[in-house]
Parts: C-alpha cells; structure tokens; sequence
C-alpha cells in the first residue's frame, strides 16, 4: 500500500516502513524529518505546521508518481507529512521508498524531499525562546512549479 | 453555488502569514463571468488592504492545484493563496 498523508498524529518511522513491505523488494530508504532546536543561532521553543491537507496529500500523491516515472525500478512511496504544534525533536516528516535493490533509491529520496519543500503546500511557524514568530519562507519555487 | 446571470461566487482560503493577518481563513467573492486569477487577486487587495505586504509572493491554486495568473474562474471555484510553502 502506498501512503501519502497529512496528519495531527505522531508520526512512527516504522510504521511507514511496514506499508512497503512486500517479497518483492530488497532495500527501503528512508528520510526523517525532525524539528530543530535552533534556527541561525536563534533558540526554538516550537512549531507550528499549517496545511492546505487535501492538496498537500494530492501534491504527496503527484511527487510518488514523479519518482516512479523518473526511477522506474523504484516499488513504492510513502510519504506523510505531521502538522499542528510540533516540539524540538518530534518527526515532522517520513518518507520511505522500496526497491528490489538499492541503486535507485537515494536519488530518489533526496528528490522526494526536495520537491516536498517546493510544492508541498504546508507552512511552517517558528515560535521562539524570547518570545518571537514567524512564519518561515524558504524561497519556495511554488511559483515554478505552474 | 450558483451565481446570478453574469456573476460567479469564489471561495478563497488563506493560510499561515497572510490568513493571520487577514483573520479570516476563508471569505466568499463575486467577480463578472470570465474573471481570471489576476482580477480575483486585484479585488481581494482592494478589499482586504492587510493582504497587500503578501499579494506578490503568493502562489494560486484552483481547485487544489496551481494555477497561472491567467486562468479563468468559474463559478463554485475554490481558489487558495499559498504563501511561499515551508514544509518538512
């Protein structure tokens, strides 16, 4: 089963992982996403992760199918995506990708997770230590992406 | 939702920077028939002055996917302003 998902729930690296399991495959890459204590030197209280959900999953769905037609050994891709209040350390983001071997499959994660931050519509708000927020911009290519 | 003779009704969303400085996260417009992205956006800034810091760098989807400046609108549209995305 494939999975792409935008959830309040906690997030279990393991759990991704078993939806790709089938005989077929011999190797899972992973990448976890975990919430930073810092940013530029500027201590992180929380965050706050904000989705648009039903196009995020779409757009999760669309980078799954981006990778299977770009490595076409790759099996499967999951990936999910937590929102809401998230403290330092907590996984923000899971995505584990199957293949009967491991050639393809680092190119692949490392696109999966770049086009997430490109047009993946979730946003992210810093809350800091000293009192401050903001809502954090990382040049997003969203635009591009038309 | 239909919208009188000549006239279509827009759902728009906000989210994150713009949305919390609107309020609101979802307000419902009408435009003339034919209204693209562009015109919707000119009318949203009229309207909502707190919008204006964030007009340039949003992106649009309609109907959940991203959309030109130039595409038309119809009516029961929902259209989203995406400030540039930060996930992961």
């Amino acid at each position: 089963m494939e999975m792409f998902e935008v959830t309040t729930e906690p997030l279990s690296v393991e759990e991704v992982v078993a939806r790709l399991t089938e005989p077929a495959i011999g190797a899972v890459v992973t990448f976890v996403g975990t919430v930073r204590g810092e940013t530029d030197g500027r201590a992180v209280r929380y965050l706050e992760y904000e989705a648009y959900p039903e196009m995020a999953e779409e757009t999760l769905r669309q980078i799954g199918a981006e990778i299977r037609s770009r490595w076409p050994d790759v099996r499967r891709v999951a990936i999910v995506h937590r929102v809401g209040r998230l403290e330092i350390g907590a996984v923000a983001v899971v995505i584990a990708i199957s293949a009967a071997h491991r050639a393809p499959l680092f190119d692949a994660l490392r696109y999966g997770i770049d086009r997430l931050k490109e047009i993946v519509p979730i946003w992210k708000k810093e809350v800091w230590a000293d009192g401050g927020a903001e809502w954090v911009e990382e040049g997003s290519g969203a635009r591009e992406a038309v | 939702m239909n919208g009188e003779r000549g006239t279509i009704n827009i759902r728009v969303k906000f989210f994150a920077a713009p949305r919390e400085a609107l309020g609101t996260n979802e307000v419902t417009v009408s435009l003339p028939a034919g209204a693209t992205v562009d015109e919707l956006l000119k009318l949203l800034t009229e309207r909502y002055p707190a919008l204006r810091p964030y007009t340039r760098f949003l992106s649009v989807a309609v109907n959940r996917a991203y959309a030109g400046m130039h595409a038309e609108l119809h009516d029961g549209d929902e259209v989203a302003c995406l400030p540039p995305v930060g996930g992961g």
